[in-house]
């Protein structure tokens, strides 16, 4: 799945797949979200993830960091698969809770709806993992954080609590809140769905800049342009399948399937 | 109206020294805010985990904290005090002479803390519950994403984030707590009623004592609103102001 313009110098260094997803199957009760969904996301790699709603495509990015328990399946990260057992019901759960901690704060998670820890400050909120997961000293937290809040344009939002920040500008800070803990991978589940129209861009402009210096990312989302523009892989979730994938130009341009063919005439 | 509320009291009756008993009210009001600090904190301690058992527990547990905090709520705090405090102190030196030990002699404000901090921990479970609920669950999952463990999410996320949901109800289970030690008197506790009571019967000057509990009790309270008021500041830190 490389392209030409995936960053190659970069995934030569590591030959294991950034993120490797195999036969992922997920369900709710009597519901079949996800029937077998396997993936692989090489280092430099970003994967644009589409699709109707619920076709199960933010169940497959939760399922990536187990915020959702698969119920069948494997996820490895770096090669390093997560350690699942049976957990007596018919799913499987983490069966090394040290191993899971550790391998979640190589992968950062924005949401759609932020999820922001209300009572820290901004700067707060992007050193807390750091300090208090990673042990990083807190004073080279602060002053990462701050390059961090330089890039995102918070830098005079510092002291500020989300509360007081515009829907862009808490999705800004999240951002800087993932980049802090130096993710191996970057998880984006709908990053601009909870946005008024006019915060979108802000939003997709520091989204686009990451993608531009090669971070691996995977990107749940409804904004077929953007996608378009900064994705080098894009995988069509049809059902709980994936019914398509291939380099943006090919999946949108000229789409096999009929389901893809549909879904692009309904959102563009 | 200043002459005559001069002119009814002998207020030398309220000096520290005997033979006034200014002293005796003082130290009837230490007592009465031992047993109100210790009973709230036992009560705060009973509260979280039986907020987080009611909320994350199996059924059995779910079920025995339903009755516990039914039945304490439903049952008049004077009686469950008598009982408590009478059959408590029977059942524990009936079990002490089970196993072969010499009876204990409880003391009066042992029993209080434990009894008022029973009652506060039923109705501060009730409340913790709401203010954990309050919190959004999106905050707990992002630190669950981030790598942390149960034991820090509770600690770092969770708790200072139902702080501003708990700190009204808390509060007015703090003043609550100060008041009902004024129970106690009936089991002879010497908090600040009782001996006001008996300054009152020795002296005859009930009016006038019970007239100086009532500000010591106010001061209580006033003392609390401005430290309420800072935490309520500090825990709402985060949130707009609603006007």
């Amino acid at each position: 799945m490389s392209s030409p313009h995936s960053a190659a110098g970069t995934s030569a260094r590591q030959s294991a797949p950034a993120v490797q997803v195999a036969d992922l199957h997920k369900t709710f009760g009597e519901l079949e979200v996800l029937k077998g969904v396997s993936l692989t996301a090489k280092t430099g790699d970003v994967v644009a993830i589409i699709g109707g709603s619920g076709s199960g495509k933010s169940t497959m990015l939760r399922c990536i960091n187990m915020l959702e328990l698969p119920t069948r399946g494997a996820i490895s990260i770096k090669g390093e698969t997560i350690d699942m057992q049976p957990d007596g019901r018919g799913g499987l759960r983490p069966s090394n809770t040290r191993q899971l901690q550790r391998i979640r704060t190589r992968l950062a998670m924005v949401f759609q709806s932020f999820n922001l820890w209300q009572h820290m400050t901004v700067l707060g909120n992007i050193i807390e993992a750091p300090v208090h997961v990673m042990g990083v000293p807190r004073d080279e937290a602060i002053a990462r954080a701050e390059k961090l809040l330089e890039r995102v344009g918070l830098s005079d939002k510092r002291d500020v609590y989300p509360a007081f920040l515009s829907g862009g500008q808490q999705q800004r800070a999240a951002i800087a809140r993932a980049l802090a803990v130096e993710p191996e991978v970057m998880l984006f589940d709908e990053p601009t769905s909870a946005l008024d129209p006019e915060l979108v861009g802000e939003v997709l402009a520091v989204i686009a800049d990451l993608a531009r210096e090669g971070r691996t990312m995977l990107l749940v989302t409804h904004e077929m342009k953007f996608a378009r523009e900064v994705a080098n892989h894009v995988v069509f979730l049809a059902g709980g399948v994936i019914e398509e994938e291939g380099p943006p130009d090919i999946i949108y341009s000229a789409p096999k399937s009929e389901r893809l063919q549909k879904f692009l005439a309904t959102v563009q | 109206m200043l002459d005559w509320i001069t002119g009814f009291a002998a207020w030398e009756l309220l000096a520290l020294e005997p033979p006034g008993w200014g002293g005796v009210l003082l130290r009837g009001l230490a007592v009465s805010l031992q047993v109100a600090v210790g009973g709230y904190i036992l009560g705060f301690l009973i509260g979280i985990c039986g907020a987080t058992g009611k909320l994350y527990g199996g059924p059995i547990l779910r079920d025995v904290l339903d009755v516990y905090t039914t039945l304490v709520r439903a049952v008049p705090e004077l009686v469950l005090i008598l009982l408590l405090y009478y059959a408590g102190t029977d059942a524990l030196n009936r079990f002490m002479a089970l196993i072969g030990a010499e009876p204990m002699n409880i003391s009066g404000l042992a029993a209080g803390i434990f009894v008022i901090g029973v009652v506060q921990g039923a109705y501060q479970t009730e409340v913790l519950r709401g203010a954990f609920m309050a919190v959004p669950f999106g905050q707990i999952e992002a630190a669950r994403a981030y790598g942390m463990s149960s034991l820090q999410v509770l600690r770092r996320i969770t708790l200072p984030g139902m702080l501003p949901h708990a700190v009204p109800g808390l509060a007015n289970l703090w003043l609550i707590a100060t008041k009902d030690t004024a129970l106690l008197a009936v089991v002879g506790v010497a908090e600040l009623t009782l001996v006001t009571r008996q300054a009152g019967g020795t002296t005859k000057s009930y009016f006038l004592f019970f007239f100086a509990a009532g500000v010591l009790y106010l001061t209580v309270t006033l003392v609390s609103n401005v430290a309420i008021r800072r935490i309520e500041r500090h825990a709402r830190r985060g949130m707009p102001a609603v006007r």
